[in-house]
């Protein structure tokens, strides 16, 4: 509970719907500028990308069809270090932030053109400022030396890295409690209904009145939208991670399917970071996932599966994100996108910035986020 | 303490014996015994040390639920200790924290995966208990 | 490979239910991860390597009737998969097992849980300490390996089954230093009132006095209402001495093995994998699916629990569990009539009656201490992760309303173990931290693999 007492008659200046590292980012960002910020969660079962994620903070071949997009991301990995730190200042938490680049595995030849052609046309929309290595099989060799003999080649991002996704969760959480913000936990958020100034959100039978709300409820968005005259057209999408025991360290640098961790697990997961759906059966899905960390690293076939996980992710029609302010009740926002781990330092930064009403020093207009672009 | 007393054996009914070997010295143990209660005999504690703060660990419940007596068995890391029927030379040695990777799989001396195939259960049943006893 | 039932487990409870269903015709696969069926309680009772037959005495031995009975059909129409340890059921019953390094999947129209029953996890201080093990592991040690626990040795804890195991051991010749009861003596005023039902279970009654008597001829030392239990290593990091109160006076006593036990709780982690729902017990302190008097899940159609998987009953109640639940797949799969199933389960649930007369009494007086369920900020509860308990009440100071947030907070349940050592815990310690009752606080989310599994193994079971 904060003891700031503000001028007026609101609960606090914005509430925040959805305890995500979205909805979490947003609400750090906020509590820099000194605003009341209050965040509705679910309870323990709730759908939680947050906690399903990959935990990779990545540039390469984001926004190939959106150039926006690609400087967003950009800029967000490069606002990372600066997150990472205030989070470690503030609450002791290390979120294991390495920015060493990250490498992107094509198994066939066709694969690996298509990248690079695909890389090639992003470096030339972003006038040859656009870093990436292209390593066929024996130069990945060098860099890795436990690639799997069937691997094509891969790309190589300089500006890519990856966080431990669960401890940024815990920092952001302990940032926001230890800067005074406030949680309503357990409350599904159904009523949100604009009054002649600010909002009043319904929740588990209590009324409350904030100044601006900003909704960051994952898929939760696609019905509260409507209410703000906002539109937020969002699929679930499942991704899986597994997750190996933990080994000995043998691979320093995140990529497209498999990452160590610090403590030495195995993340494998298909990173659909930046192409389309995936669809399929648990059981199949999990099986190709393992086919390929093995296929990449032939070592991992020894290590033991403990944990899979099975999460939503939330994607818009073409997997760009929504950030709109809605025309008909201004000061209701929308935030919604699928990359909430390398977008975090953006959300925390300029999308903050722009939300607490400063504008935001970006050299491109949020027009081209608003989920209008889906309705013509 | 000095001669710690170990995990002994009672009188048994006949039955197969096979050399083990623990941490390379040789222990001699039924057919069908885990591999914890060898190691347990044998005084082998602790007999893996954790991939967390290296705390030393020991067998705990002995029926496949903790795992804390994962073991490096004929090469192989992090094999549940309880679960693992012995065989005739068969090496077995501490787990010491993370395990390593090793660039090509091991095929273990005592490799029984192509006895099984579970369609035809009772064939794998002989088949398995003839391997082990 | 398709069947109508597929049984996880072949203790009483499975066995029973495998031959029930295969006496109305039902085809049946049976899985379990030892090379025998026997289960944990009747381990290793078709080829004992135990001589003396009195150390075990004749319950553990009568259930080699119900093993050569199952095995006898093995041949013929139970299928029984040994070594296999099953690490997915799929909601549309898909059954993924593993058998020596490889993994096959099996399909089924209903599927009978009776995976039993787990120790409940003891945590105090020092319970990680090599050296420190359950009463059921000495109880395995001496069933399929004719071993006894190294000396000094010392029994702590409270339940019928370290009675048992106390006795089992000095028969066995074993020299036990001490006894520690740690029931707490408030239990024996609240399970009083289910003395007289308990009287119609006598002969379970008769049983524990028996066992109590036995105790007390063979002069050991006994310590009721010990409590403050810790083990302390020596500087070979092994366990040298434990230290407890006794009419508030700490004691120490020095100790190579310390065998502890609070009881059994049902072993959920098929269950709760398979997203069946799942209801608290308060009377045995613990976590059991959602069932109705056949064992079928409410909220699965063709899912069922038998045995002490859907809430502790012991062995022989499992037994007649598992018969009564063969018997109802089997109605279910329209091979026999309602009034032929009535007619074969009705005297089962006779006998049911009699075999659960006397748990109430037993539940209520083996309730575990409070610093068991919920024990002090310096213990470790998840021993995979090392988290201990103050973390844990930190993690829902945050903000944190359930096991699944303080999984992603700081990992409790997040080792080889998948959460079977500190579940239960980690759900008590939020419980009470955040003042919600348990049923809100809910339980880990399972998933599969529910056992580790290598990605080479799994890698080949991609079809593509």
């Amino acid at each position: 509970m904060t003891n700031k007492q503000t001028a007026t008659p609101y609960d606090a200046d914005v509430a925040i719907i959805g305890g995500g590292l979205v909805g979490l980012a947003i609400a750090v960002g906020l509590i820099k500028k000194n605003l009341n910020v209050v965040i509705f969660d679910e309870g323990d079962q709730a759908f939680r990308a947050s906690r399903g994620n990959f935990g990779l903070v990545w540039v390469q071949g984001k926004g190939d069809t959106c150039v926006e997009y690609a400087r967003l991301s950009r800029l967000s990995a490069e606002l990372w270090p600066g997150l990472a730190d205030e989070l470690s200042a503030v609450t002791g938490i290390d979120v294991q932030l390495e920015q060493d680049g990250g490498f992107f595995f094509c198994f066939s030849e066709e694969e690996l053109e298509q990248r690079i052609e695909m890389l090639k046309s992003m470096r030339d929309a972003q006038d040859g400022d656009y870093p990436f290595e292209v390593l066929r099989q024996d130069e990945l060799k060098k860099r890795l030396p436990d690639i799997g003999p069937d691997v094509t080649g891969a790309t190589f991002g300089p500006l890519d890295g990856h966080v431990n996704p669960l401890l940024m969760l815990r920092a952001l959480t302990e940032y926001f409690i230890k800067r005074g913000g406030k949680f309503v936990n357990n409350g599904t958020v159904k009523e949100i209904t604009p009054e002649a100034t600010g909002f009043s959100v319904v929740s588990e039978g209590q009324t409350y009145r904030y100044g601006k709300v900003v909704l960051a409820a994952g898929l939760g968005n696609k019905a509260l939208a409507p209410l703000l005259g906002l539109e937020a057209p969002v699929e679930p999408n499942r991704g899986q991670v597994l997750v190996a025991e933990r080994v000995e360290p043998f691979l320093q640098y995140p990529t497209s399917h498999v990452r160590q961790t610090r403590e030495g697990t195995i993340q494998c997961g298909d990173s659909k970071e930046d192409v389309g759906f995936d669809e399929g059966t648990t059981t199949e899905v999990m099986a190709q996932i393992a086919k390929r960390a093995v296929t990449l690293f032939p070592k991992l076939a020894q290590a033991q599966l403990v944990r899979a996980w099975g999460a939503l992710r939330i994607m818009t029609p073409d997997g760009y994100p929504v950030y709109e302010q809605s025309q008909q009740y201004p000061g209701a926002y929308v935030v919604t996108c699928h990359s909430g781990v390398t977008l975090a330092a953006a959300h925390a930064g300029p999308i903050a910035n722009w939300i607490a009403g400063e504008g935001f020093n970006l050299d491109f207009s949020m027009e081209v986020f608003s989920a209008k672009r889906f309705s013509v | 303490m000095p001669n710690v007393s170990q995990f002994n054996r009672l009188k048994t009914r006949s039955a197969s014996k096979v050399e083990v070997f623990i941490e390379g010295e040789k222990v001699e143990a039924y057919a069908g015994e885990s591999a914890a209660s060898v190691v347990l005999r044998a005084g082998m504690l602790p007999s893996r040390t954790t991939s967390v703060s290296g705390e030393g660990r020991a067998p705990y419940c002995m029926m496949g639920v903790c795992f804390e007596c994962l073991l490096e068995i004929d090469g192989i890391a992090n094999v549940q200790g309880c679960m693992t029927p012995v065989v005739d030379g068969m090496e077995i040695r501490r787990q010491n924290g993370a395990r390593a990777l090793m660039t090509t799989a091991i095929e273990t001396k005592n490799q029984k995966a192509e006895i099984c195939h579970p369609t035809k259960n009772s064939e794998l049943i002989e088949g398995r208990v003839a391997g082990e006893v | 490979m398709k069947y109508e039932l597929a049984v996880i487990g072949a203790g009483p409870a499975g066995m029973a239910a495998a031959l029930n269903a295969a006496d109305q015709g039902v085809s049946v696969v049976v899985f379990d991860e030892q090379a025998v069926a026997g289960g944990q309680i009747y381990r290793s009772v078709s080829q004992p390597l135990l001589a003396d037959e009195k150390i075990l005495g004749k319950d553990y031995y009568y259930g080699a009737g119900l093993v050569n009975r199952f095995n006898k059909r093995l041949q013929g129409d139970i299928d029984f998969v040994s070594n296999a340890s099953v690490w997915e059921i799929t909601r549309d019953k898909e059954i993924n097992v593993s058998v020596a390094g490889q993994s096959y999947t099996y399909q089924a129209d209903k599927v009978i849980l009776a995976s039993g029953a787990q120790e409940r996890p003891v945590p105090f201080p020092g319970w990680t300490l090599p050296g420190v093990m359950t009463c059921g592991s000495a109880q395995i040690l001496l069933k399929s390996s004719a071993v006894v626990p190294a000396e000094p040795l010392v029994i702590a804890g409270s339940g019928p089954l370290l009675l048992l195991i106390t006795c089992q051991l000095l028969r066995a010749g074993v020299k036990v230093d001490a006894v520690l009861d740690t029931t707490p003596s408030d239990n024996y005023r609240t399970s009083a009132k289910h003395f007289f039902s308990a009287l119609k279970g006598w002969r379970y009654l008769a049983k524990g006095l028996g066992l109590l008597l036995e105790l007390k001829r063979s002069g050991i030392r006994y310590i009721s209402q010990a409590s403050a239990l810790e083990a302390k290593a020596g500087e070979d990091g092994r366990l040298s001495e434990i230290t407890f109160k006794h009419k508030d006076q700490r004691q120490t006593l020095p100790c190579t093995t310390l065998l502890v036990h609070q009881g059994v709780i049902p072993n959920v982690q098929l269950s709760r994998s398979v997203e069946i729902a799942h209801k608290w017990s308060e009377i045995q302190s613990c976590w059991h699916p959602d069932t109705d008097e056949y064992g079928a899940s409410l909220s699965h159609p063709d899912i069922y629990v038998a045995g002490d998987g859907k809430g502790i009953v012991g062995a022989l109640a499992a037994e007649i569990s598992g018969a009564c639940t063969g018997t109802q797949v089997a109605f279910m799969l329209n091979k026999i009539a309602a009034n032929e199933r009535d007619l074969i389960i009705e005297p089962l649930h006779k006998e049911m009656l009699k075999q659960m007369a006397i748990r109430p009494f037993l539940d209520e007086l083996y309730k575990p201490e409070k610093a068991f369920r919920l024990p002090s900020d310096n213990t470790v509860v998840c021993r995979c992760e090392e988290v201990t308990a103050g973390e844990i009440r930190s993690y829902v100071r945050a903000g944190c309303k359930g096991p699944n947030q303080t999984k992603a907070f700081g990992r409790p349940g997040m080792g080889p173990c998948q959460g079977r050592m500190c579940g239960i815990t980690v759900s008590n310690l939020i419980a009470e931290e955040s003042d919600l009752p348990i049923e809100t606080v809910g339980y880990y989310k399972v998933r599969a693999p529910i056992k580790p599994l290598k990605l080479g193994e799994l890698a080949q079971m991609s079809k593509q």
